[in-house]
């Protein structure tokens, strides 16, 4: 095996060294009756040559794959990714080292990790920003749990159902063996978030809407915030697609108290949904209480400049169960992409890009309702919107899948009073020839 | 045989991302509009974003120079007890990137998926075999997310059985991530004392274990690298008072094909699949942290999972009794796909060698530094050996001074100050994927600066002098945080 | 680190098992942290405080001290109720090492001024120490 180093004389030279009569020997102190003792149903070992042949018929066995057009976003989106951001995170300096616990051999990364909460924070209007949680979905559940911490006494939170559904489910099963409760809050006809009942709530640690939310619908963060806060608790802002804040106005701004959310969109590939990127940030108030690790800046013995792990007695490996989480690695490889991205955006890119994104989606939204659509919420959207249609709109998306064209999302399965209605996303990487096609087939 | 890697070159510095670029500048290309302009609603509309304006040419200098200051297991040796910083097939990457992969969305039907259906049912299937579980999950994205959705287990098993149990017993060897696990899901982490060799003793976990404390957490082979030879008594203690046996499975290198977790007595166990199944760290992460269970447990499994249905894969969602979704999507699948190839290209007969020169480098490594340094315990390591600085205190060098030194030498220091029962400790694991000439090289290394510690001090306490920076000032650091930078992008 | 003789026990204060001082100030009792333990914590980064006005019962956790790797919590050595906290800690923690005595922590209105009398001496307390 070529990643094994060892030949038979040099293992038998190291064996005489430690007094072990064979390999097998070594075992010696397992238990009989704790030992493996049927042999693997695994297949024989591939060369590299059959391993790719293997992998290109896995390949080929994708109905829909690099080549369809997919209109489809929901909390995983397709953006243009540029071959530096690949070739440069593919270094195996950034790629094969290990959380940097040795900072004086692990300045890239931990320049990289900084320099990633800098953009970040900015991009957020947040003051200060994790080295990064595992996805979108968990950094929700986490946000929770710290506006829990913080409010310390309190014990509900609330949560928008306009948030994406798997969102709220992996908050769902965080919370369900604690005694804190979880509520939802319902949908307006606008496709924003109902806040009325806020004001007969009392002990609400935190209040989560996502925006844009699962809808696409941007929710008006900064009124909601006020009516969060007039309530006495802390306004969580979720989101998953970043683009949007190129664009919008960002939740720090409008006086959000925790943001989390999901970088997928920022240079990594949507591959069936992870590795992703959980963005995580808050007030500097908060600082203490933020779950994860952090990169701070100091200096070295001869007052240079250099970059360490700070904050750590939040951690488990020091705080062990008082820690503000059990989380022990952060996304290192999608955190330094996504700043890569957002460098090689830049701050003229990433505004024509999120613009593109608006305008392309309007466009498509316009020429559907011309076909007939009907728009399910009236609120503004950023690259998603939700349609449905007078007539079965089944039979479209199947002539257009034969054209390698997914068209939206059928929202049934999780908003059963969504049947029929359709999700659909437009990003910089569909055409207007794209759209048009659809607009072509529902006329058909 | 005095010959290191460690040498001087030449360093290029490089300012923060923000200190360079002129406004202006794009380093990627962005499409020209076909659509007409949409209007949009004044209010919602922010200032344009901070970002600083760099040319491609500035974004590939700065991360190249950044990636030089660096060290990988591409780099050199990396021996991080715990860690399991073995050798990343290069394989691995292009096939995790295989376009129709990447492409592959999360929210699609089942039929639009196939290809990465049948990877996800066929890695379930070889988990469950090298650990002689029944079922899977490949939902967590982390060692420490596989332990939470492990607790979620336990919890949603015990509240099954009408039974609300209030503590779980963790030994003194634990990494932090168990207590803190624990924590997450209301248990109280009762600590185990591991005993004079280094291990749990039956007797301590009978005294504690009763019918309010939901079972154990333990790591086989456990954090000083020795297999715990009374897991077996210890499960039944524990499955005789209703509790469950939760396995780490964070040291799994040392033990495949040889240890079958089930006749352990483990009911559920997670995998860190960037340590034995050599998927990259990346600095940190993602990782993939698999939990596998018994069949009476795998009613409480994450949704959804992989199922093969005649020729069809699909996701499996209807499991009335499971805990309910842990990740987004479905756990890190470009890391799983990594795993997938691994297992594939070593095959069983490769795997079970794999753990067999683990676990003879590390016993090389221990037969050859033991009268140099203290070893913590006496009893035979599996994949890892841990020391500590107990022989060089009379020199008044610490084990940090010990592992800065070696950076100048060129290696990676091992695992140091953990685990905590050891005081001082210096954790060492090769793992299998070094070679007898580099091992031999980082003996005679830490024999060299033993004999340093002794006679001239000053070259540990002064170390590293060869990297871009010196030891840096950690207690500033933790005092005034600067977390993000403040100068603006066009400054 | 310090050897046993190098630290500085003041004759006119309680200690505890814990590490932690007292000293009684007219109607109030002062806390601080000993000699011993701000040397065994190395350089403090950060000390969390209770809030004035908050009671604790003996032996209850009122708040931490924390250095780069380790966090250390602190014990109430007398039950009563919070007067006053030194602010001061708050950025400049790095007093707790130069000075542990002048720098106390809190300062509280015992609920049983009894209690004193069950505090170590400096002799018992460096007993103690010595092991």
């Amino acid at each position: 095996m070529r990643y094994l180093p060892h030949t038979q004389e040099e293992i038998q030279d190291m064996l005489e060294k430690t007094g072990h009569s064979s390999l097998e020997d070594l075992f010696a102190s397992i238990p009989a009756d704790c030992r493996m003792n049927t042999s693997w149903d695994l297949p024989e070992a591939m060369t590299e040559w059959e391993l790719n042949d293997h992998m290109a018929a896995l390949a080929a066995g994708m109905k829909v794959n690099e080549r369809s057009k997919v209109f489809v976003g929901a909390g995983s989106y397709h953006h243009y990714m540029p071959e530096t951001v690949r070739h440069l995170m593919g270094r195996s300096e950034f790629l094969t080292a290990y959380t940097p616990y040795q900072p004086e051999m692990a300045q890239g990364t931990l320049q990289g990790i900084f320099e990633y909460q800098t953009l970040t924070a900015r991009l957020l209007g947040m003051d200060a920003v994790n080295a990064s949680m595992y996805d979108g979905a968990s950094a929700l559940a986490e946000a929770l749990l710290m506006g829990l911490r913080v409010a310390k006494k309190k014990n509900k939170v609330a949560v928008s159902q306009a948030i994406h559904p798997h969102y709220r489910a992996v908050a769902q099963a965080y919370l369900a063996p604690t005694s804190y409760e979880l509520v939802e809050l319902p949908i307006l006809e606008d496709g924003r978030t109902d806040l009325s009942s806020l004001t007969d709530m009392d002990d609400l640690a935190a209040v989560a809407l996502q925006s844009p939310n699962f809808f696409g619908v941007i929710e008006d963060l900064e009124q909601a915030t006020q009516v969060i806060h007039a309530a006495g608790s802390l306004s969580i802002t979720c989101f998953s697609e970043a683009f949007a804040y190129g664009l919008l106005k960002n939740p720090g701004q409008c006086g959000v108290d925790i943001v989390c959310g999901e970088g997928q969109s920022f240079g990594l590939p949507r591959s069936l949904g992870g590795p992703g990127l959980g963005m995580f940030g808050c007030r500097q108030k908060l600082v203490r209480n933020l779950p994860g690790r952090l990169v701070g800046e100091t200096k070295d013995l001869d007052g240079k400049r250099g970059f360490v792990l700070t904050l750590a007695t939040r951690e488990q490996h020091i705080r062990r169960e008082k820690a503000t989480s059990n989380i022990c690695s952060n996304q290192g490889i999608c955190a330094m992409t996504a700043a890569a991205y957002m460098a090689s955006l830049g701050r003229t890119g990433l505004r024509e890009m999120a613009r593109l994104n608006y305008d392309k989606s309007e466009y498509l939204k316009k020429e559907l309702i011309k076909a007939g659509a009907q728009l399910t919420f009236s609120g503004p959207t950023f690259n998603e919107f939700v349609v449905h249609f007078t007539d079965d709109f089944r039979p479209v998306y199947d002539r257009l899948l034969q054209k390698n064209i997914v068209a939206g999302l059928e929202l049934g399965t999780w908003y059963p009073k969504l049947q029929s209605h359709y999700l659909f996303c437009v990003t910089e990487t569909l055409s207007r020839q794209d759209m048009d096609t659809i607009i072509e087939e529902i006329k058909a | 045989m005095n010959k290191t890697p460690g040498t001087s070159g030449l360093i290029l510095d490089e300012p923060l991302l923000w200190e360079k670029g002129k406004p202006g500048r794009h380093a990627m290309s962005i499409p020209s509009s076909d659509v007409p302009a949409a209007p949009m609603d004044e209010s919602l509309l922010g200032a344009e974003v901070d970002f600083p304006d760099l040319s491609e040419v500035d974004v590939v200098r700065h991360y190249t120079r950044l990636s030089q200051w660096n060290f990988g297991v591409d780099t050199g040796m990396y021996p991080l007890g715990s860690c399991t910083m073995k050798y990343n097939p290069k394989i691995n990457e292009k096939h995790a990137a295989t376009p129709a992969f990447a492409a592959a969305h999360p929210m699609l039907g089942d039929t639009h998926i196939q290809g990465v259906l049948q990877i996800m049912y066929e890695l379930q299937h070889f988990l469950a075999e090298i650990t002689g579980l029944d079922a899977v999950s490949l939902q967590p994205a982390a060692g420490a997310h596989g332990e939470l959705t492990g607790m979620l287990i336990f919890h949603k098993y015990h509240t099954s059985h009408n039974s609300r149990r209030s503590k779980i017993l963790i030994p003194d060897t634990a990494h932090g991530t168990n207590p803190a696990s624990a924590a997450l899901c209301g248990y109280k982490a009762i600590p185990v004392k591991s005993n004079a060799r280094g291990m749990l003793d039956k007797n301590d976990v009978a005294a504690l274990m009763d019918e309010d404390t939901a079972g154990i957490m333990l790591t086989n082979p456990n954090t000083l690298g020795l297999f715990e030879q009374q897991i077996r008594e210890i499960a039944d203690i524990v499955h005789a008072k209703g509790g469950l046996v939760y396995g780490d499975g964070a040291n799994m290198n040392a033990v495949l094909g040889v240890v079958d977790a089930k006749k352990c007595g483990i009911d559920v166990l997670h995998l860190n699949l960037h340590k034995t199944f050599s998927t990259p760290h990346g600095g940190g992460g993602p990782g993939a942290g698999p939990v596998c269970v018994t069949k009476d447990l795998e009613q409480f499994l994450p949704v959804p999972r992989a199922v093969k249905e005649g020729d069809t894969y699909r996701l499996m969602t209807d499991q009335s009794q499971s805990i309910g979704r842990v990740h987004g999507f479905h756990g890190n699948f470009g890391v799983l796909i990594r795993a997938y190839s691994y297992i594939l290209s070593m095959g069983a007969k490769g795997l079970n060698m794999a753990s067999q020169l683990a676990v003879l480098n590390a016993n090389y490594i221990r037969a050859h530094l033991k009268d140099t340094f203290h070893l913590a315990y006496e009893t035979p390591c599996m994949h890892e050996c841990v020391f500590s600085d107990k022989n060089q205190h009379d020199y008044k060098v610490s084990t940090l001074d010990i592992a800065k030194r070696l950076i100048d030498y060129g290696f990676h220091p091992p695992t140091i100050y953990f685990p905590l029962v050891v005081p001082g400790a210096i954790m060492i694991e090769p793992t299998e994927t070094e070679c007898k000439d580099d091992l031999d090289q980082f003996i005679a290394t830490m024999k060299r600066i033993a004999h340093e510690a002794e006679h001239q001090p000053e070259l540990l306490h002064n170390a590293p002098s060869r990297c871009k920076v010196k030891r840096l000032d950690e207690v500033t650091a933790a005092r005034c945080p600067c977390l993000i930078g403040t100068a603006q992008a066009d400054d | 680190m310090k050897e046993i003789d190098e630290l500085q026990l003041p004759e006119d204060l309680g200690y505890t098992d814990e590490h932690e001082w007292a000293k009684v100030t007219g109607d109030t009792i002062r806390i601080g942290v000993t000699d011993y333990a701000q040397d065994q914590l190395g350089d403090i980064v950060f000390v969390e405080l209770p809030a004035v006005g908050d009671s604790f019962e003996k032996g209850d956790e009122c708040g931490t001290l924390e250095s780069v790797k380790a966090v250390s919590e602190l014990y109430l050595p007398m039950s009563g109720e919070v007067v006053a906290v030194n602010t001061d800690l708050e950025d400049s923690p790095e007093l707790l090492n130069q000075d542990p005595y002048t720098n106390w922590i809190l300062e509280i209105k015992p609920a049983n001024s009894d209690e004193y009398q069950e505090l170590l001496s400096a002799s018992a307390y460096l007993e103690l120490l010595k092991g």
